[in-house]
């Protein structure tokens, strides 16, 4: 691992030897360290070992410590350091972001991003402009001539690169799925959008098997409704104020582990939306849609989907309501800017969470809903009823562990 | 892209912002994206650095420029067909009318100010015009609905006032970092580069401080061939000296605090200062675009916390340095965030302050957060409060009443949401400017001036832009472009005079009217005459009641230190996280401590308002037919 991955994130896996990959976490104030067997499990929990920090190489110690923000980007990002310090400020410059599937909520997520002032930005979209692209997308002029078959990625690049001149904005192209473990390893922080439930699985499934831990994101608008899906896996953050810090671990399931689980063992008071997306979700991939290629035509097939489900799920159909499977079905691909502006700030403020270690991170889910005006937190990982095949580390445990 | 009955509610709509800055930028965009045909924008700014990351249709390029035309030419880049109209004016502007407002199907701000707030809502309450209200500070914010009779208006509730302090405390007995600051920036920045004319307190710090007085006029005044060096050296010795020797003369102060240390010039530089003058006079010759101290002298990361004698040489250089190439602008300058040398000024004189009372010193980084009143502010916000913004705007062209909402944002979630939904409440029926309901006021008809009345009540706690006092037919005070010289000056004498020997004499039992035509808004003030005052407590001389008083000012009078309180009443929500947080606390539902959902409304209340605000949400909760949140509370 080379000095530049040692800093673009907080959390760092040395993959020193096979037998051995610890895990450290950087602390500007000189370095507090952990080190992190993650292959010692004493009674099925991970364990956290405190370890002295001289036994951290140098060169990290130093370089941490050294860079300071430029004079332009104390003058520029003033404000919001005022917010979450000089440290999380340098922590986002050395960050690096890929985006894929670009509307609205993507489009607003990487304005935010890119004026907080992260190290890198990568758009991924290979398609034409068209209308229902252009609708919600504020990078994009109205001018068929500017396209010249250039694709939205490219379109979108253009016009983020003049937002924040400190931060680099790179197209990448080709099939999502295609891309492998390595192409996900240059970045910090991955996001996928409009893509379909396998895709989603799929890249979610590769970032877990890097060594590094990256943040995985799903974030998607349909009509007046919104909803983001955080995996951080092993999540090391710090809470508190200056004096009394305290560590803390969570642990994240994966997408796919997530909507697994038992809708029955599901915790209480669950958002309806929460289950009537993974229907239309299931929906789409069954038909081979896309997402958001679907119509109030299609009720009668969604509603023999949901019924078999809650066959399955041993669910009354009830917790999955007419109303609102219609309203997203009427809504199709149509994103409302102002739910777009949202769930695109809640996830920005999320990434920057992440990245920066400050503050308490998303678990696991975020429903938006216009109609209710609610934007709701969703934990879908605490399993109620016995352990199941998927419920593997899903018990929810938040540790002191200095 | 909205609904079709929402897109055909928005086709025909005409709506006005107010305010182009870190909401207006993401306002006007959404607004333009969810397909508003007919836009106006007003704001009074321009541009600058540090709006740069988050102001998104801004560039470096357009530093200087007007807000609100930089942020239309960039929207109608993605949006030609939409029409925008702005203007780079003050809203208080006389053009902006009641009948100008009356034109717009419903008015949103994304202001940055309690005064301007105030002045809207009041045009918006004249033209029966809907009002969406917003805030935002760090990651909270909130969206509020005003529609005239049918929810509380902006001002129903009381506002957050900007933090005051204690005289005496900023004069003599500091004890905190904030308080050197207030000094340093209201007391001695306005005494030697403000109006000469202005009262200020700088040497009241002691009982019989008039002793000092008459020597300190002559001290603060350069003479005629003083040169630079010796006149900042003379006002050091001072200020951070013989004044504070002046206060420790008084030991009643000091036998329950900490005595200060006098600072003298040659205690910081024994020998050294010639040296540091040449190189001075060194650097000086190189023409800096923007004029500091710190450049001047080599400092450069203003993260960095300055030695006492660092922040010395600051701040004779600064002082300097305003004397030398801002001679011009000496008299009438008042502290300006922006202004680099101000806050290298300021904060150099808070530090050695603090150094003289044994406080901790601080950054200019934290220093201009503190004297700038500078507000924490990041994009996601921003973008997230504009959204609910427009989901509101659309409801109030749809008449959609009974689904207005107003709408935290919070920091940590608060019953799983970190959106949280509110119905609005219900006007307060003896809110003074919604309702007619009288205010009552206790003066000393005897002693206090017509000015001042006018000052610290109409102006400073109504919030009047362009008053009229009337005792019955009589008309007492009056402003406006239209008066004859013969009026200015019969009203110019009045205002000098004690109430009880005006024309019409102003006694206990007396009403008066006061009205603003701008604003169109009138309320009477019952007089009620009182011999005495405590100093301390009522430092006005006068107390206004039936008004919704400011939070802060409850506790304690004080001398108020002008600022800006940026969020609305999402401080009422979510009171500001200030760098004083002894003073001001987050609310509990949003620190970061896990809880029970039954724990909430049992927790410890915030000291200011969380009660009320929590007890609200529990009715509302109650009455909102989606909330299984609330049946699940109640099994609790």
């Amino acid at each position: 691992m080379s000095e530049q991955e040692y800093q673009s994130s907080q959390v760092v896996i040395i993959q020193k030897t096979a037998a051995i990959p610890i895990c450290f976490q950087v602390n500007a104030d000189g370095l507090k360290m952990l080190l992190y067997n993650t292959h010692e499990e004493i009674s099925g929990k991970r364990h956290l070992v405190p370890w002295n920090s001289h036994l951290i190489p140098k060169f990290l110690r130093l370089k941490i410590d050294d860079e300071e923000l430029t004079e332009q980007e104390t003058a520029v990002y003033d404000r919001q350091i005022r917010v979450w310090g000089v440290d999380a400020q340098r922590r986002l410059s050395k960050s690096h972001i890929l985006v894929s599937g670009i509307k609205g909520t993507i489009v607003e997520f990487c304005k935010n991003i890119v004026l907080a002032g992260v190290g890198s930005l990568t758009v991924h979209d290979d398609r034409m402009v068209t209308e229902e692209l252009w609708s919600a997308n504020f990078l994009i002029p109205p001018d068929e001539n500017v396209y010249s078959g250039k694709s939205i990625a490219e379109l979108c690049c253009d016009s983020l690169k003049n937002f924040n001149p400190m931060v680099r904005v790179f197209v990448e192209k080709g099939d999502l799925l295609s891309f492998d473990v390595d192409f996900f390893g240059k970045f910090d922080v991955v996001i996928v959008s409009s893509c379909s439930l396998s895709t989603k699985i799929s890249v979610n499934e590769k970032c877990r098997r890097l060594s590094k831990q990256i943040a995985f994101y799903t974030v998607d608008c349909r009509g007046s409704c919104g909803e983001i899906f955080v995996d951080l896996q092993n999540y090391i953050y710090s809470k508190g104020k200056a004096d009394e810090k305290v560590e803390c671990l969570l642990e994240y399931l994966s997408f796919e582990e997530a909507i697994s689980i038992p809708w029955r063992s599901l915790p209480r008071g669950l958002s309806k939306l929460y289950l009537v997306l993974r229907v239309i979700e299931q929906f789409e991939e069954i038909q081979g849609r896309t997402p958001g290629e679907i119509s109030t035509a299609d009720f009668l097939n969604v509603q023999k989907l949901r019924k078999e489900l809650c066959q399955i799920h041993l669910m009354n159909e009830s917790e999955i309501p007419d109303s609102l499977l219609q309203r997203l079905l009427a809504g199709g691909a149509r994103e409302s800017s102002p739910v777009c502006a949202i769930i695109g700030g809640i996830l920005g403020q999320e990434v920057i969470k992440a990245i920066s270690g400050k503050g308490d991170p998303l678990k696991n889910f975020f429903l938006f809903d216009a109609m209710d005006g609610k934007g709701i937190i969703q934990d879908i990982s605490k399993v109620q009823a016995p352990k199941t095949e998927f419920g593997l580390g899903s018990v929810e445990r938040v540790e002191n562990i200095v | 892209m909205a609904s079709k009955q929402q897109l055909s509610a928005i086709k025909g709509s005409k709506v006005l912002m107010v305010g182009a800055g870190g909401i207006g930028c993401e306002l006007l965009k959404t607004l333009a994206l969810s397909g508003f045909p007919d836009i106006h924008i007003i704001d009074m700014d321009t541009i600058e650095v540090s709006n740069l990351n988050r102001q998104f249709l801004f560039r470096q390029s357009h530093v200087g420029q007007s807000k609100a035309k930089v942020a239309r030419d960039a929207v109608l880049k993605f949006r030609p067909d939409i029409s925008i109209t702005s203007y780079h004016a003050n809203v208080k502007d006389h053009e902006f009318n009641v009948d100008f407002f009356k034109q717009f199907n419903v008015v949103l701000n994304g202001l940055d100010n309690l005064d301007a707030r105030r002045h809207v809502n009041r045009l918006c309450l004249a033209a029966c015009v809907p009002l969406v209200e917003s805030g935002t500070t760090g990651f909270l914010g909130q969206v509020t609905v005003h529609v005239k009779g049918r929810t509380e208006c902006y001002e129903c509730q009381p506002k957050p006032a900007p933090k005051t302090y204690p005289v005496c405390t900023i004069t003599s007995t500091p004890s905190k970092f904030v308080h050197c600051v207030v000094w340093a920036k209201d007391l001695l920045f306005a005494k030697l580069f403000g109006d000469k004319n202005q009262e200020n307190d700088l040497n009241v710090h002691s009982k019989d401080g008039s002793s000092s007085s008459k020597h300190a006029e002559d001290v603060f005044e350069r003479q005629e061939e003083e040169n630079i060096e010796q006149y900042g050296k003379r006002i050091y010795d001072h200020v951070f000296g013989y004044n504070i020797e002046l206060a420790l003369s008084n030991e009643e102060t000091w036998r329950n605090r900490n005595k200060p240390r006098p600072i003298y010039v040659k205690d910081v530089f024994s020998s050294e200062l010639a040296s540091q003058n040449g190189n001075l006079d060194k650097s000086s010759n190189g023409d800096t675009p923007s004029l500091s101290a710190m450049a001047s002298l080599g400092l450069k990361n203003p993260q960095d916390l300055w030695s006492l004698k660092e922040n010395s040489k600051v701040f004779l250089e600064a002082l300097k340095l305003f004397f030398s190439k801002r001679e011009k602008e000496i008299g009438n300058l008042s502290f300006d965030k922006d202004d680099q040398l101000a806050v290298e000024f300021v904060t150099a004189a808070a530090n050695i302050r603090a150094s003289s009372f044994g406080i901790p010193l601080h950054s200019l980084f934290e220093a201009k957060g503190i004297a700038g009143n500078i507000v924490h502010a990041v994009a996601t916000t921003n973008a997230v409060i504009a959204g609910l913004i427009v989901i509101e705007a659309i409801k109030v062209l749809q008449h959609d009443i009974k689904n207005y909402r107003m709408t935290y944002c919070l920091e940590h979630p608060s019953r799983k949401m970190l959106l949280m939904p509110v119905e609005p409440f219900e006007p307060n029926k003896s809110c003074y400017v919604c309702s007619e309901t009288p205010l009552d006021l206790e003066i000393n008809t005897h002693c206090s001036k017509l000015r001042d009345v006018v000052d610290k009540i109409v102006k400073a706690k109504l919030g009047m832009n362009l008053p009229m006092i009337m005792h019955g037919p009589a008309l007492l005070y009056e402003v406006g472009d239209d008066l004859g010289e013969a009026e200015v000056a019969n009203y110019a004498a009045n205002l000098e005079k004690v109430l009880s020997e005006l024309p019409a004499p102003v006694m206990g039992g007396t009403i008066l009217t006061v009205e603003d035509l701008q604003q169109e808004l009138k309320c009477s003030i019952n007089i009620k005459h009182r011999e005495e005052f405590d100093e301390e407590k009522e430092p006005d001389g006068m107390v206004l009641s039936g008004w919704t008083q400011p939070r802060a000012a409850e506790k304690n009078g004080k001398t108020a230190v002008d600022s800006e309180v940026s969020t609305s009443s999402a401080s009422e929500a979510v009171p500001l996280e200030t760098e004083d947080d002894d003073d001001l606390q987050i609310i509990p539902t949003i620190t970061g401590k896990k809880r029970k959902l039954s724990d909430i409304s049992n927790e410890t209340k915030n000291k200011r308002k969380a009660e009320e605000l929590d007890s609200k949400n529990d009715v509302v909760m109650l009455d909102d037919e989606n909330s299984d949140m609330s049946k699940k509370k109640r099994q609790q």
